[in-house]
């Protein structure tokens, strides 16, 4: 097991993060001048770690695949950030978020690292009110918070339903800081297309510049990947359409490791799928589930009738709605973690209770929430008798304030309005835990490579309750790499400049240009979507929601000629040396037909339910997910052996010293 | 939904571009704008022609990447949206619709319907930050109160998306909506205030270095903006920079 060294430091749990920063290697202020480092990705994770790298001295390099480092897919998250901070007086502490996270993962993440975690995550919320994040207010000046699935405390920490792209903001606006400085040089529009090794270590990358088609040699003294998650491979998700694999899978391609593919979270409030043109999914934040009750009918009868448009929800009596996360679930109710809250919906559009054309929607109600809210502020307001009007407009104005956009966003694309009729609403795929494996330290197995925020595997499980990935990245990037790397580049004070002229560097240009040539040269009788919904489809049906073993063997021949398939006959118009977006398209899909199939090969090998991956052939008699801890306490790392079939599996098996392992239960 | 499409294809910055019709059938109301180019580059593809390239990313409003002068207005004829939020549903059987990049001098065209808007980024990296230290040394975050009016009004300039709608909606290519609501979000915070006068300053006369135009008040970015971004931000900026002037 020697490979896989998490350096998890030893001592008692809410000490280890201090004690490991005071023992680590320093690098002088005078020396991090002469350090080059790489960050590619500017998102949360990317965006955060590069402005405090160049803050502490390091010379930094970013790179980013949008026009601009503030575009960053983390800009979409909506619902919120969590901290520990108790600002509420529900009796929160380090000790519950950290608790509450473990658990939600479904005791599949390591320990050190999620109190690590939880331990920082009150000075992120200091740190990004100090920069000028808008969060949002309660009329004494003070902070606001909300709650989110899977937890019975108000932690998160929120700006509307725009949270990730005020976060963001602060994270470009440090960026920024650092750029007018000189500390940071951004490369916008710039994709990475290959990691290069020096003596085993991470001494640059190649990219590719988007607008000329140039290839570009870039050195450095250590390479941070912070390039998002690859959930897209899925084709609908809700990711943006350039979300991709492409430089975690290239530097899995070079030696480092990667964990848990198939832990893919589902979330269970996405507007559905309406057609056949549709090319991504759209989420409605489970900041929602606060306020919204989630429901299908009783009855087949009236089912029926809603989907053939002769019965309208609004006319279906209250006795004759099934609550089914209330039923099932009396303690969290709505707000269940959104693995659980995902397989319930699919569960009833199953056995036929679904309510949108296709079958797959249930319903996201708001009429309680408006009523409750109405009364409420017609009494505040003196109005001891308000008539049933009055209240609807005094609540559907609260839910306006606190979920506006969301609501006007529902609005222009199913052309409903929510305030009058339930949501419509349908599980899809949202985030991936799998990622790069790293250490305590967020170092890959690759020396020198490190890897932070939806990239990396860590913190999170089997499955991410909300608000906790912007609370990782944030985390990873401001308060964790920044010290780790130290410890790493401390022996690099002497290394002086490294050359781009070398071999290796020779040898990187090289494989990516002949990549790119085969890419140009197939014979033309498909586009590149065409392969990427092909394999979507593969996915979502037999590694979606629910698995099987059948289905996963499967998918693994199915994905592995499809895969043939492109390589031979997908057609690429334009050329290589200019702007080409379907030839950045067709770099991207390749990779996604590689980690598909060992998306598959992971979900087959492991043997057990535990959170967003599901085995049908092991359940409880209720449907519930039934974990095996004797067997697979462990997180899967992939070494790279050539094609996906070959990888082979090194498990990091996971101890847990300070809690105990408890079957997961939300009732 | 018979649809008829004008749209401007340019090969790179430096060539020459023209107006190329495309005739498109089988339109569904529940597809995007967006969503309908898709349909017609893999049509273009099929036939052997290059797709149309246009910019886009988190298709959900939120991203500010895709910039799409449609029918002479940015982002299309439906207010308070993103190009990626009109859907064909508000079109009819049968109507021509023209598509165009952003067009202003500070915005050059990279290819087809993509333009360069790192000018904004720029204006930004002049002062649109708050000196802080992202050491994580700072005090509790609940020692500054604010009050929920200004954190408001903070938050709500801060929603802009820098698509550069506003900029192309100004007869005179102006960038003044976009900076100036930059300029907002930190003037109505306590935090930003100590280095007030050195960011309005230094982000105006970024902005006039980049080559946008003058404001004249016309008003056509406030209509435009997908974000609802108001006019009274430039007003606040103007007397910062007044303010500033006076002081500097
Ligand atoms: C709709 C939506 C809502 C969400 N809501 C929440 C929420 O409320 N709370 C929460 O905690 N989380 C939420 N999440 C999850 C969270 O937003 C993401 O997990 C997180 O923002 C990821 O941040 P990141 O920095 O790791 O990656 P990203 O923000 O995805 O950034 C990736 C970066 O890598 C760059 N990149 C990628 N590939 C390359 C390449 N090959 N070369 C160069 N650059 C590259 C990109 O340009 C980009 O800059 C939400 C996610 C979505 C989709
Ligand atoms: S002010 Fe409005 S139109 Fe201008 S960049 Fe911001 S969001 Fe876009
Ligand atoms: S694609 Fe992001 S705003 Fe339109």
């Amino acid at each position: 097991m020697g490979i896989l060294d998490s350096k998890v430091p030893k001592g008692p749990l809410a000490e280890k993060w201090t004690n490991h920063k005071n023992s680590i290697d320093l690098v002088n202020p005078a020396n991090k001048r002469n350090i080059d480092v790489i960050v590619v990705g500017t998102g949360l994770a990317g965006g955060s770690a590069a402005a405090t790298l160049a803050e502490l001295g390091y010379n930094v390099k970013t790179f980013c695949y949008q026009d601009s480092p503030r575009r960053a897919h983390s800009i979409a998250a909506q619902g919120g950030i969590n901290a520990s901070k108790n600002y509420q007086g529900d009796g929160d502490s380090d000790y519950r978020l950290f608790y509450d996270t473990i658990k939600g993962g479904d005791y599949r993440s390591r320990e050190a690292n999620v109190y690590r975690l939880a331990e920082v995550s009150t000075n992120i919320i200091d740190q990004c009110v100090a920069q000028g994040v808008p969060f949002a207010r309660e009329y004494g000046g003070l902070l606001d918070n909300r709650s989110f699935g899977g937890v019975l405390v108000s932690r998160t920490f929120y700006a509307k339903g725009q949270t990730g792209q005020q976060l963001l903001l602060g994270a470009y606006a440090a960026m920024n800081r650092q750029i007018q400085r000189g500390k940071i040089r951004s490369f916008t529009r710039h994709e990475m297309l290959d990691l290069v090794l020096i003596d085993g270590k991470a001494r640059g990358i190649i990219a590719r510049n988007l607008v000329t088609g140039e290839i570009e040699r870039h050195s450095a003294h250590a390479v941070v990947i912070a390039s998002g998650g690859y959930g897209n491979l899925f084709f609908l998700s809700t990711y943006c359409m350039g979300a991709n694999v492409m430089a975690a899978w290239r530097t899995h391609r070079r030696g480092a490791f990667f964990a848990n593919p198939c832990f893919t979270q589902i979330h269970p409030t996405c507007i559905p799928v309406s057609g056949d043109h549709q090319s991504k999914l759209t989420l409605m934040s489970e900041s929602l589930r606060n306020d919204g009750r989630i429901w299908v009918p009783k009855n087949l009868d009236d089912a029926k009738a809603i989907r053939e448009g002769k019965l309208k929800p609004t006319e279906l009596k209250e006795e004759d709605r099934d609550y089914y996360l209330e039923r099932r679930y009396p303690a969290f109710g709505n707000l269940v973690p959104r693995d659980v809250a995902s397989r319930a919906a699919k569960e009833r559009c199953d056995a036929g209770y679904g309510v949108n054309k296709t079958g797959e929607a249930v319903y996201l109600d708001f009429s309680a929430a408006i009523t409750r809210y109405g009364t409420e502020k017609a009494y505040t307001s003196g109005l001891k008798d308000p008539d049933a009007d009055t209240v609807r407009r005094l609540g559907e104005e609260i839910i306006e304030s606190k979920y506006g956009n969301l609501f006007q966003m529902y609005e222009k694309i199913v052309d409903q309005n929510p305030y009058k009729t339930p949501m419509m609403i349908y599980p899809a795929v949202h985030y991936t835990m799998g990622g790069l494996w790293v250490d305590y330290n967020l170092q890959t197995t690759i020396p020198g490579c490190y890897s932070v925020g939806e990239s990396n595997f860590s913190d999170h499980g089997a499955n991410r309750l909300g608000a906790s990935a912007l609370m990782q990245g944030l985390a990873d990037g401001y308060f964790v790499l920044p010290y780790t790397i130290g410890d790493y580049l401390s022996n690099d004070i002497r290394t002086g400049k490294i050359s781009t002229e070398r071999a290796e560097f020779d040898e990187a240009e090289k494989a990516v240009k002949e990549r790119l040539e085969k890419l140009m040269s197939g014979k033309g009788l498909h586009s590149v979507d065409y392969y990427h919904k092909k394999l979507g489809k593969i996915m979502w049906d037999k590694c979606g929601m629910s698995r099987n073993e059948k289905d996963l063997k499967q998918a693994i021949s199915e994905i592995s000629a499809l895969r043939k398939d492109f390589w031979e006959n997908v057609k690429v118009p334009g050329t290589a040396n200019s702007k080409n977006q379907e030839l950045e398209k067709a770099g991207r899909v390749a990779d996604f037909l590689e980690i598909g199939e060992l998306f598959a090969k992971d979900a087959l090998e492991r043997n057990e339910s535990c959170g967003g991956h599901f085995r049908e052939e092991y359940q409880t008699p209720e449907g519930e997910a039934l974990r095996d801890d004797e067997n697979y306490k462990y997180v899967a790392a992939w070494e790279y052996k050539g094609e996906p079939k070959d990888a082979k599996l090194h498990k990091e098996e996971l101890a847990y010293e300070f809690i105990e392992l408890k079957t997961r239960s939300y009732k | 939904m018979k649809i008829y499409l004008k749209i401007w294809r340019q090969k790179d910055a430096t060539s020459k571009g023209q107006m190329v019709k495309y005739t498109m059938d089988g339109i569904e109301g529940d597809m995007s704008f967006l969503e309908m180019l898709d349909v017609l580059n893999e049509e273009l593809i099929s036939k052997g022609e290059e797709p149309v390239e246009f910019d886009h990313d988190c298709r959900e409003g939120i991203c500010g990447t895709c910039s799409l002068q449609i029918n002479g207005r940015p982002h299309g004829p439906d207010t308070l949206i993103t190009a990626c939020q009109l859907h064909m549903r508000s079109f009819k059987d049968g109507d021509s619709i023209t598509i165009e990049p952003f067009r202003a001098k500070a915005f050059p065209v990279i290819k087809d319907l993509i333009v360069d808007r790192s000018a904004f980024d720029r204006i930004q990296q002049a002062g649109g930050y708050i000196s802080v230290n992202t050491s994580g040394n700072t005090v509790d975050a609940n020692a500054i109160p604010i009050e929920k009016e200004n954190a408001d009004d903070s938050f709500y300039a801060a929603t802009c998306i820098g698509c550069g709608a506003c900029v192309a909606a100004c007869k005179n290519a102006s960038a003044m909506l976009f900076t100036s609501a930059k300029v907002s979000q930190f003037a109505l915070l306590p935090q930003g205030r100590v280095e007030a006068t050195d960011r309005v300053m230094n982000m105006v006369r970024q902005m006039d270095l980049e080559g946008f135009g003058n404001c004249t008040n016309t008003g056509a970015c406030e209509v435009e903006c997908p974000k609802g971004i108001s006019l009274e931000n430039i007003a606040r900026m103007n007397r910062e920079y007044l303010s500033a002037s006076i002081k500097g």
